[in-house]
């Protein structure tokens, strides 16, 4: 493996990594007001959430370089706080990459608390326990497969993003060169010994992410326990 | 019966032929170098109104459609943006013998799309405060190959590569500078200079004597060597129409 591959592995990870790690700061909250919002507003927020699963990468990696662009509204704000500009760079993957995988990290969580029973958090309530102690000792606990299937999903599925990336990224190696990027570029140049490589890697990957999950979340004998 | 309907036949055939221009009007499936796409789309109306023959046009760099050609992709005429891949396609057996000629010399031009930015010796790749500079990649597009050789030839490579942007295709590094992502980007100058429309920004027409030629060759493949509107598009290329439109976009001759 040549030292570009190397980078393109470190840097794919390095935004997987920080991309879930945000997913999952914004999206616990997100999850947790969907999972029990009364609200009318709630189809249209979990419409919003959903979107980038119907949407094509396209319209997405269009409309990100229309708005952090120099003309475009979060380009100038971007600018005028002294940050320059974020296409072409790891901070403009970073944002494609939280809006692109967001439902692979809110859905699980939503269906995680969605499925913890209210007597639950009354019980707990009539124990004096604040609301965000409930939060902490009872829904979190209760919802760590969840978490996992959000964290595994959300990762995985940044690794595997390629459109936006191709649009707004620029291919620069070390910044903005993510593997499923270097695999296309290999393919187009004819280079199909490192495109196998690389691809074969990617394979092996997401078996084993996937395997890995569906193990460490069998749902436990005891589940009816739980519940009553 | 049988005589009414061979009549009904007649008149139908008869019909058509007077409907179409040409009795043997066919497609073309063209793979065309992005910097090309816009002169082709000029040519084909001039082409399809003297032959009757359509275009079915895809626009890409050379390096892509030269892979996708290999694996089987069912073009038949290839307009690449350099001389050395058809030469390769015909040497692998993709392309016809004696088919390939240089329709074009390509110009390059160091482009932004911001007015007085670039100055007519391309000065400010040295001296500019730009973050970006768009070039198409050069493993795929022979004018990301020139752009290159520009740099090295400035002896500017190494000062500039943090500030490069890989465009997958002339097209995408024209549009990378034309929505002002990046400040600057080596083009074509057949896209900067559209014939009837006014330069957009400031350009510098960058000496050939720093990139070498851009030959640009067209090329019959084998899935098009039975499609009279293959080798009519071709022979068309070399007409005084399709040159008087390749120079109109500012092709050498």
């Amino acid at each position: 493996m040549t030292a570009d591959t190397w980078t393109a592995i470190r840097l794919t990870a390095e935004l997987a990594g920080l991309s879930t790690l945000l997913l999952l700061l914004v999206g616990t909250p997100l999850a947790w007001w969907l999972a029990r919002t009364r609200s009318a507003w709630k189809p249209l927020f979990a419409s919003l959430v959903a979107m980038p699963l119907v949407l094509p990468p396209t319209v997405l990696g269009f409309y990100l370089l229309m708005l952090m662009g120099p003309h475009g509204p979060v380009g100038q704000l971007t600018q005028s706080l002294g940050l320059g500009r974020l296409p072409f760079t790891f901070a403009g993957l970073v944002v494609g990459s939280v809006l692109y995988s967001m439902p692979f990290v809110v859905q699980p969580l939503q269906q995680a608390f969605e499925a913890i029973p209210e007597r639950l958090l009354e019980a707990a309530s009539t124990l004096r326990a604040s609301p965000w102690d409930r939060f902490v000792s009872v829904a979190l606990p209760l919802a760590r497969p969840g978490f996992v299937t959000a964290s595994v999903l959300g990762f995985a599925h940044t690794v595997g993003e390629f459109g936006v990336v191709l649009m707004i990224g620029g291919n620069i190696p070390g910044q903005t060169r993510v593997l499923s990027v270097a695999i296309y570029d290999h393919v187009e140049a004819a280079e199909f010994d490192q495109a196998h490589r690389l691809a074969a890697g990617m394979v092996a990957f997401a078996l084993i992410v996937l395997v890995t999950l569906y193990i460490t979340n069998r749902p436990p004998r005891d589940d009816a326990e739980i519940a009553r | 019966m049988k005589m009414k309907t061979q009549g009904l036949l007649a008149l139908i055939v008869a019909a058509c032929a007077a409907l179409s221009p040409n009795a043997h009007a066919d497609e073309v499936s063209v793979a065309v170098a992005a910097n090309f796409a816009g002169p082709l789309a000029k040519i084909a109306e001039g082409f399809t109104a003297a032959s009757g023959h359509t275009l079915k046009v895809s626009a890409g760099s050379t390096g892509k459609f030269y892979s996708q050609i290999v694996s089987g992709a069912p073009f038949e005429v290839l307009i690449a943006a350099d001389d050395e891949t058809p030469r390769k396609l015909i040497a692998e057996g993709f392309g016809v013998a004696g088919s390939n000629h240089t329709y074009a010399i390509g110009k390059l031009v160091l482009w932004s799309a911001q007015p007085g930015y670039v100055d007519d010796q391309g000065a400010v790749l040295a001296t500019g405060t730009f973050a970006h500079l768009a070039i198409a990649n050069p493993k795929l597009a022979p004018y990301g190959q020139a752009a290159n050789a520009v740099l090295k030839a400035r002896g500017l490579t190494d000062a500039v590569a943090p500030r490069l942007v890989t465009a997958e295709s002339i097209a995408q590094a024209y549009q990378f500078v034309a929505s002002g992502n990046a400040e600057l980007g080596f083009v074509a100058l057949s896209q900067v200079a559209v014939p009837g429309k006014p330069v957009t920004g400031s350009y510098w027409l960058v000496p050939p004597s720093l990139y070498g030629e851009i030959r640009q060759d067209a090329v019959l493949l084998k899935t098009g060597e039975k499609n009279p509107a293959a080798t009519a598009l071709l022979a068309y290329l070399k007409s005084p129409a399709a040159r008087s439109v390749i120079q109109a976009y500012g092709y050498g001759p």
